[in-house]
């Protein structure tokens, strides 16, 4: 048996929380983005991104739901035969998502 | 929990075919449960890249949602969609699992306990639309 310190509980919590958020809030706005707004169901010239709320709100609706991501496609990429390269899924899984989070602030903060 | 675990290799793998997700449909449905993560990250980064027009200014921005009219985009987002609702689905049923809710001795049935995120889901995705049609301009 070995004893080891893992960064794992980081990474569930991180896909656990991404998960809810998705369940949540990604369906309407996929309405709203995908549908109602090309359709012109609704206008919108997108001053409500300038409020500093709002652009909380588009941070966790965004960059969460990436976390969910990097662990199920990680884990589905080494259930599907991929295991020997599990390191390297692991840094462009969840390496992604962290460039996903920088560039995600980077975007809000300058809108 | 204790960070003990057996060493990894001492321990026996299975081999199994890439495919084996293809052999039952339950392992498929497990699989396309995965893959509804990848939809919605590809919509959350086009949506992303939707706000990042305004650094172009409004024009640019309602040209984009405009663009997203066509037939492929309009595609995409309908498989996105019910990608998203699957997920949504699906992990409120496991939540249900996962977080049994207790009332005094009795735990709250499954069904119960899933209709009732159902609900909030409901309450909150109107809300969202409210406040989105409320802030718009």
């Amino acid at each position: 048996m070995t004893t080891e310190k893992t960064t794992e509980p980081l990474w569930w919590g991180l896909f656990s929380a991404g998960g809810v958020v998705a369940a949540f809030l990604v369906p309407v706005h996929i309405i709203l983005v995908g549908f109602a707004l090309p359709l012109g169901w609704i206008t919108d010239t997108g001053t409500l991104y300038r409020y500093g709320w709002v652009k909380a709100y588009l941070f966790v609706l965004i960059v969460l739901p990436l976390y969910h991501w990097a662990h199920r496609f990680y884990f589905a990429l080494n259930d599907m035969g991929l295991k020997p390269m599990n390191k390297t899924l692991a840094i462009l899984c969840y390496g992604g998502a962290v460039i996903g989070t920088v560039v995600t602030a980077w975007i809000l903060l300058k809108v | 929990m204790t960070g003990t675990r057996p060493d990894p290799s001492k321990l026996y793998h299975r081999k199994m075919p890439a495919t084996w997700w293809l052999q039952k449909q339950s392992y498929f449905l497990f699989m396309l449960r995965e893959l509804s993560s990848v939809f919605i990250a590809i919509f959350l980064l086009v949506y992303l890249y939707q706000i990042y027009q305004l650094t172009q200014g409004p024009e640019a921005y309602v040209a984009f949602t405009q663009k997203l009219a066509s037939p492929g985009w309009l595609l995409f987002h309908l498989v996105a969609l019910a990608f998203a609702l699957y997920h949504t689905i699906t992990w409120f049923q496991s939540s249900a699992v996962v977080l049994p809710v207790r009332l005094g001795e009795h735990l709250v049935p499954r069904q119960i306990v899933t209709a009732l995120h159902i609900g909030a889901w409901v309450v909150v995705s109107l809300g969202i639309l409210i406040l989105f049609l409320a802030l718009k301009n």
